[in-house]
């Protein structure tokens, strides 16, 4: 259940706006009384889960929109970016190997692992051509 | 307009300095992407990254001390990191960084840590 005191924005697809996006989650967070190690852990969900959308969902067409609302119900924070992408396959995904990683001089993919750590749940949905991902953290 | 992300570079004898000050994240990681590609092509592979007016990171950044690290020490070489914040050092330590890279807490400690294995 989503509270009724929601704050959203909509941001074009670009890592131009990520400051932004981190300033809007920042300001919106602190009002729910959250502590600085909470706070920090969001704002970089929110930024990793954003990036990935650029990325992977718009292939880094920057045209593009996601709508990031945020919100609480009870004792838990919840955030939700949506997009008209690409669909993420949660079901595919498979944790990163550090190690393996740095040999093959591969980056990028700890995104969703940083999410499912700093996060208590994560959701991923699709209805139509909307996707969206949902994290909630308890406060 | 300030800047969101910059990088200062110092020399100590044989060794790289990179003082990084700001916010790393996709935006911002290609400059320092750049640093570590001309320090190579310099043959400077002794390198510190000194993250003490380090703000912020994402996964972004931390992907290309992941894109490096294995080129640089395959020359001889190595990036230390020092002088992290305690927020910085949670989200290396969350993705496992302080078991494959050298991490100190200050940098003349990272220096003597490179001056020993010379």
């Amino acid at each position: 259940m989503k509270a009724s005191t929601s704050h959203s924005i909509n941001v074009s697809s670009s890592t131009e706006h990520l400051r932004e996006v981190r300033n809007f989650v920042q300001k919106y967070v602190q009002q729910f009384d959250v502590n600085k190690n909470d706070l920090d852990e969001i704002i970089l969900a929110v930024d990793e889960a954003y990036t990935n959308i650029i990325k992977h969902a718009y292939n880094n067409d920057p045209n593009q929109t996601v709508k990031i609302e945020l919100g609480t119900s009870t004792d838990t924070l919840w955030v939700q970016l949506s997009d008209t992408g690409f669909h993420f396959n949660a079901d595919e995904y498979q944790p990163p190997d550090l190690l393996k990683r740095i040999k093959n001089k591969q980056r990028g993919g700890m995104g969703v692992y940083l999410i499912n750590k700093l996060m208590d749940s994560v959701e991923y949905s699709s209805a139509g051509k909307t996707n969206t991902i949902l994290m909630r953290k308890r406060i | 307009m300030m800047k969101h992300f910059t990088i200062t570079k110092r020399q100590e004898e044989h060794i790289a300095i990179l003082e990084i000050n700001g916010e790393l994240d996709a935006h911002t990681a290609f400059q320092l992407e750049q640093q570590f590609k001309t320090l190579i092509e310099t043959e400077a592979y002794h390198i510190i990254v000194n993250c003490s007016n380090l703000e912020y990171i994402a996964s972004a950044g931390l992907g290309v001390f992941m894109a490096y690290i294995e080129d640089i020490r395959n020359l001889g070489g190595d990036i230390k990191l020092s002088n992290m914040t305690d927020g910085v050092y949670h989200v290396f330590d969350l993705l496992g960084f302080p078991s494959l890279y050298d991490i100190h807490r200050d940098e003349s400690e990272a220096l003597n840590s490179f001056n020993t294995q010379k």
